[in-house]
């Protein structure tokens, strides 16, 4: 068991502990210490993302993996700035480059943040505006961040364009989104994401409304704009096949919290929350045709009855009397530097 | 080798649209289609957007009516049958939808949805006693509660009601399931419960479903044979595991390859990226329609069509591909395409 969370420790240097190879690991981009996002519903205010802790580094893609309202789309919204009326940002630091985004007037956060960070949304067609050319609105950052005339953001457009591999940008730059396809669209977004070259790039399921050829096609441009522009990227998904290939490390998403963090080849070869374990066995692979696949039984707790405890109790094997008492932080496991688990019983989820 | 339940040979359907860029206004959604389903498989249909697997399935479930081509389901045309036939017939093939929370009426409860296709099938179960017992055994059979029958759809989170869906399919007895992307809109640890519940369900009333997906993982999970589309053609055919370890058409190994891996061993694996997308249906390419994207394509791929080739598949089932130059290995395959690309 161990071996082979060495062996896969070994293949990444950049994750591993020793000092030598700490030296050469990247930049922290960002950092987010103990988020917590709060919804105001009709039932009461509850807690969305809870006590939630990452980094994203430099030239290297964190996922954040989770379930539908499992809170990974809203941990994106809230770095970006871009929350609901109704959710408030209840406490935690968002240091992007070491300032703290949280604690930045609306003002300062669009000049700072604004060329700082950049997001792509799951649904292109939405997220476009549908009465302006896609030149208009490739062209806004560069009019209000750098302060450029129509005509010479125009030119920035077309050459975003290329950069994201649209052919004809020339004449393509006139055109609406309607009249692109939906692989297209998502180039667009990309690129008016990466427009002024931000530091770090949010893409929140990039690929989940596009074709599995397309899907392939886009994520080959996020990895060749990642390493060009050295951006972190903080790719949210619930598709655990595209965090082994695209993502270098991971955090898991339960109920608004992080259960489990670590490099993704050594979290999936050896996880360290029964969460964890239970999403890596559901999925068909390496199976007898029509063999019975391990599911998770039952569904994820709703956000108004989270209970006290650990935030996976009803649905875990291990569970016992201490899991409904006292909820685990999120600690280190297996000594390792890089790894950590939010389970009273970390040590005791075996791989077989 | 027995009698299909269902065959369908040559099936074309033309939809007429009212304008588009190339101004061509006809729309060939299917073309020439040609399958068959065994009475207890599992059919994997798999296509990427656009390609007819929904027309497809809508013609099966013959709420399309087809230009040309046959239909054979045991040995009748249910095309040709009206009156008491059509509706019996209609009661042997029975549909699941993707989506759980459009499917279900949210004005009637778990009950009533189960049992409403009785309303037009009144001889199977015309009691109501008949009915109440029914609906019971129905909501155990796919997991749920007795209590369950009077709780409303928004009651029931998505796994839950994807087996309502399947419930209301089963209710009817049939012998066909068309199952339209039935786990695509669940979460991965609710998808392999709907999974199970499936297979259970298959092997119990020995049910044939035809099984519509783009995860191709699941597709291998579950389907005895599988089907590939592209622009309305059936491109490759053939028992699932010669399919997915050795396709034979340039598409259908760009499609395994496209698809992500969940492979931490860390040993880096060969992608083909297909260049460009799926080009519009309403003008399709000459020749072969794949070849627009296909590396391997040459100039007799724009002028002939490529006839469907069976060829050997070492454990003797069919395995059929259109194309001029069927691959030979996956070997081969990933070095051409890496030099090509």
């Amino acid at each position: 068991m161990k071996t082979a969370a060495e062996q896969a420790s070994s293949k990444c240097p950049v994750t591993a502990g020793t000092p030598a190879v700490q030296a050469k690991a990247r930049d922290v981009v960002l950092q987010v210490r103990d988020l917590a996002v709060d919804i105001r519903t009709h039932r009461g205010t509850v807690r969305a993302v809870n006590s939630v802790r990452f980094e994203a580094r430099a030239g290297e893609t964190l996922a954040l993996l989770g379930e539908s309202g499992c809170g990974k789309s809203m941990t994106a919204k809230a770095l970006a700035g871009i929350m609901d009326p109704v959710c408030d940002l209840a406490d935690g630091q968002i240091l992007l480059n070491g300032t703290d985004l949280a604690a930045l007037s609306p003002k300062e956060r669009l000049k700072f943040a604004g060329p700082g960070l950049g997001i792509v949304f799951q649904d292109a067609l939405t997220a476009l505006n549908p009465v302006y050319t896609v030149g208009t609105q490739l062209g806004e950052a560069f009019r209000i961040h750098r302060g450029l005339n129509a005509k010479q953001a125009r030119l920035e457009a077309i050459d975003l364009m290329k950069r994201v591999g649209i052919p004809e940008p020339e004449s393509r730059v006139n055109s609406y989104p309607h009249q692109f396809s939906g692989g297209m669209r998502q180039r667009i977004l990309i690129a008016m994401a990466v427009a002024l070259n931000p530091r770090l790039l949010i893409a929140d399921e990039p690929t989940t409304a596009l074709d599995v050829t397309v899907q392939a096609q886009i994520m080959q441009l996020l990895r060749t704009l990642r390493e060009e522009g050295q951006m972190a990227v903080i790719l949210i998904t619930h598709d655990l096949a595209v965090v082994a290939e695209e993502a270098d490390s991971v955090a898991v998403m339960y109920a608004g919290n992080v259960v489990e963090s670590g490099p993704v080849s050594e979290v999936f070869a050896d996880p360290r929350h029964p969460y964890t374990k239970g999403l890596l066995e559901s999925v068909p692979v390496h199976l007898e045709r029509g063999a019975q696949l391990k599911s998770i039984p039952g569904s994820p707790p709703e956000l108004h009855h989270i209970p006290a405890g650990c935030v996976y109790q009803s649905r875990c094997p291990l569970v016992q009397d201490i899991c409904r008492a006292e909820r685990p932080a999120l600690r280190a496991v297996d000594n390792s530097p890089t790894r950590t688990a939010a389970c009273h019983f970390s040590e005791e989820i075996t791989n077989a | 080798m027995p009698e299909p339940l269902l065959a369908i040979d040559g099936l074309t359907k033309t939809f007429h649209v009212a304008k588009s860029a190339s101004g061509n206004t006809r729309l060939k959604a299917l073309d020439g289609i040609r399958l068959t389903v065994g009475r207890g498989e599992t059919l994997g249909l798999v296509g990427e957007s656009g390609c007819g697997k929904s027309t497809l399935a809508r013609t099966l479930m013959m709420l399309e009516t087809p230009d040309e081509g046959t239909v054979t389901f045991e040995g009748t045309n249910p095309f040709g049958l009206r009156g008491k036939e059509l509706l019996n017939w209609r009661r042997r093939v029975q549909m699941v939808f993707q989506d759980p929370f459009a499917s279900l009426n949210a004005r009637m409860n778990a009950a009533d949805i189960i049992a409403e296709p009785w309303a037009t099938h009144r001889s199977l179960y015309p009691t109501s006693r008949a009915r109440d017992a029914r609906v019971r055994e129905l909501l155990h059979m796919v997991g749920l509660r007795p209590s369950d029958a009077r709780k409303s759809p928004q009651e029931f989170s998505g796994g839950q009601r994807q087996r309502i869906g399947i419930a209301r399919a089963l209710a009817l007895n049939p012998d066909v399931i068309i199952l339209d992307e039935p786990v695509s809109a669940l979460d991965l640890s609710v998808q392999a419960q709907v999974l199970n519940l499936l297979n259970e369900l298959q092997k119990e009333l020995g049910v044939s479903y035809i099984f519509i997906s783009h995860d191709l993982t699941v597709v291998r999970h579950v389907a005895d044979r599988v089907a590939v589309m592209y622009l309305g053609r059936i491109i490759e055919s053939g028992a699932t595991e010669e399919v997915f370890d050795h396709p034979k058409h340039p598409y259908t190994a760009a499609l395994m390859s496209a698809s992500p891996k969940l492979d931490v061993s860390g040993t880096p694996r060969d992608r083909i990226v297909l260049r460009g997308e799926l080009p519009s249906p309403l003008d399709p390419p000459s020749g072969c329609r794949f070849r627009t994207r296909c590396w391997k394509a040459q100039d007799i791929c724009a002028e002939v069509p490529p006839e469907p080739q069976v060829l050997a598949a070492p454990d003797g089932t069919r395995h059929v591909a259109e194309c001029h130059f069927p691959l030979d290995s996956i070997k081969g395959l990933t070095g051409a395409a890496a030099t090509a690309l």
